[in-house]
């Protein structure tokens, strides 16, 4: 299977701080890729440059095979990569069902005057959307909280209603930021058999920050460790278990 | 109909009508404008020169006020809609007053004694069909992918973003839309009082049609005509207190802010569906509250 995601020498300067320096990893079509490194490391800056919230200093981004460094955010969904965010950042006063509708936008095509004055076209395709938003409520189990408002739900609830949203996109690549912080070992667990049946179900590819390590080392097939805005190692869970590099950066020294 | 009560429901339909297009901006799409006054301006003089120099029709005249408003603000956005939150409520401020002290200063059209002599085209009927078709078209709006991409973009602009919603281009809608509203409001008060004066399109206009929206609540179209409605008619009511009507005014405004800080209707639409939602939800509760009675009074009888 051919790469889906490559980054190639990225690299962020604010100032004249390095926050990501010479990274060069891949996600492989329809894996889950795991990016860890300790706080600082750079995880989420990346994130910021790969949907383009941040301007790249220099190196590339490519998806599909296509260069898409620098692409403005709105337009890096269209391309087909969605994300969620490390704080959660839902529609907060609008329902679960409209979180969601709202998101379905881009399968809809009807133009302003279609909604100024419901032709049949804004009729048949919103109710392509409405459908569409219940049949993903539906498979995230969130169906019964539709008219819940989004800021009430219980965080475990919020994430999951985030990706749902972002699936409503309909992403070849979704990117996880911290999806189980927060969260206690049960619900990590729910969400870990969650994002492998996403990809499943999905047919997509997955590339998740993480701190659980119990979560990245079982959910992962190919693993990124950052450290001080560098890559420290790349490998599949095995490998970077067992890296030198990786047990001192996350359990500091060595042989004593 | 006496013509003093007729007068005041005409200044309330064509006040609804500026303050439907600043919920949309407001309301909607979270922006803030303090130069509302200056697109109604640019309506009002627009029309004005269309049905007085030109002598062409007054729908049209109404047509080239909206266009024209439309147009200014599409040239204002261009240049301040990158700005955030409060820089471009700053920037509307300076674009109201920048309008009207040119009209002030053009002699062309009056200056600042004022243009009188404009045809009395604008009926009652004529306005209560805008205000019918101006709240229509809104809630249309409101309710389609645009106007939930408007809203996306007041709640959370980076998830938006991510969501792939363009939020310039939404922000640019918002603030077209408004303006053509404003501008229509202004041909129909252009050609209800005759005459236009750039005084009549100050600061004070604008914070006028804010306070309305707020009042009103945000988010709601019902909150902007119940807000509109109740605020051009109360000056009328409080006439009785004369040289302190104004003064009450203000009280009764900072009043409903305590008493409800989200505006009379903050965020709740009054449809059909939305009352009987209303109703059944009283019904359930009361239901509830019977059923816990008896199921106590049950248990009363056990003797716990």
């Amino acid at each position: 299977m051919s790469d889906i995601l490559q980054v190639r020498g990225l690299t962020k300067r604010f100032g004249g701080l390095a926050a990501v320096s010479e990274v060069d990893f891949s996600v492989r079509e329809g894996g889950i890729a795991g990016l860890i490194g300790p706080n600082g490391a750079g995880k989420t800056t990346i994130f910021n440059l790969i949907t383009g919230v941040y301007k790249v200093t220099a190196g590339a981004v490519t998806f599909e095979g296509k260069d898409i460094t620098d692409t403005e955010p709105y337009k890096i969904a269209d391309i087909g990569i969605t994300r969620t965010f490390q704080n959660i950042r839902l529609f907060k006063n609008l329902t679960v069902f409209d979180n969601v509708l709202t998101a379905c936008h881009a399968s809809a095509g009807y133009g302003l005057f279609d909604s100024l004055v419901r032709t049949p076209r804004f009729r048949r395709e919103e109710k392509v959307l409405r459908d569409k938003s219940i049949e993903l409520l539906s498979i995230l189990g969130l169906a019964d909280r539709k008219d819940a408002i989004a800021n009430g739900l219980p965080y475990g609830l919020q994430r999951r209603l985030e990706i749902t949203r972002a699936l409503a996109l309909d992403p070849r690549l979704l990117l996880l930021d911290e999806p189980a912080a927060g969260m206690n070992p049960d619900e990590t667990e729910q969400l870990m058999r969650l994002i492998a049946d996403i990809r499943d179900r999905f047919k997509l590819s997955v590339l998740v920050i993480e701190h659980h390590m119990d979560l990245v080392m079982r959910l992962c097939e190919h693993i990124v460790v950052l450290n001080f805005g560098q890559k420290l190692a790349d490998g599949t869970p095995d490998a970077i278990r067992g890296d030198k590099c990786v047990i001192e950066a996350y359990l500091g020294g060595g042989d004593e | 109909m006496s013509s003093y009560i007729e007068g005041i429901i005409m200044l309330s339909g064509i006040n609804l009508i500026a303050v439907l297009g600043l919920s949309l901006l407001t309301g909607f799409a979270g922006l803030f404008s303090f130069g509302h006054a200056g697109f109604m301006a640019i309506g009002a003089y627009s029309a004005a020169i269309c049905t007085t120099i030109l002598k062409l029709p007054f729908a049209v005249g109404i047509a080239a006020g909206g266009a024209t408003a439309a147009g200014a603000s599409w040239l204002i956005g261009r240049a301040t809609l990158k700005l955030k939150g409060d820089y471009f409520c700053i920037a509307t401020l300076g674009f109201g007053e920048a309008i009207r002290l040119i009209l002030d200063n053009f002699q062309g059209l009056g200056g600042a004694r004022g243009w009188p002599g404009i045809p009395p085209s604008t009926t009652i009927w004529n306005i209560l069909i805008l205000d019918v078709i101006g709240v229509a078209l809104l809630a249309n709006l409101v309710r389609s992918r645009h106007g939930r991409n408007m809203i996306a973009v007041r709640e959370e602009e980076l998830a938006a973003q991510v969501a792939g919603i363009d939020v310039f281009k939404y922000k640019m809608l918002a603030l077209v839309v408004s303006a053509a509203y404003a501008g229509v409001a202004g041909s129909l008060l252009a050609h209800y009082m005759t005459f236009i004066q750039p005084k009549m399109f100050s600061m004070v206009k604008s914070t006028e049609l804010t306070i309305i929206v707020i009042f009103g609540g945000l988010g709601s179209i019902s909150g902007s005509v119940l807000g509109a409605v109740v605020l051009t008619f109360l000056p009328e009511l409080l006439r009785a207190v004369d040289k302190w009507r104004l003064v009450v005014y203000g009280l009764a405004v900072i009043g409903i802010m305590i008493g409800r800080p989200r505006g009379l209707m903050g965020g709740f639409e009054l449809t059909p569906a939305s009352l009987r939602r209303h109703f059944a939800d009283r019904k359930e509760a009361k239901a509830a509250k019977a059923a816990q009675v008896a199921e106590d009074a049950e248990l009363g009888k056990d003797g716990l």
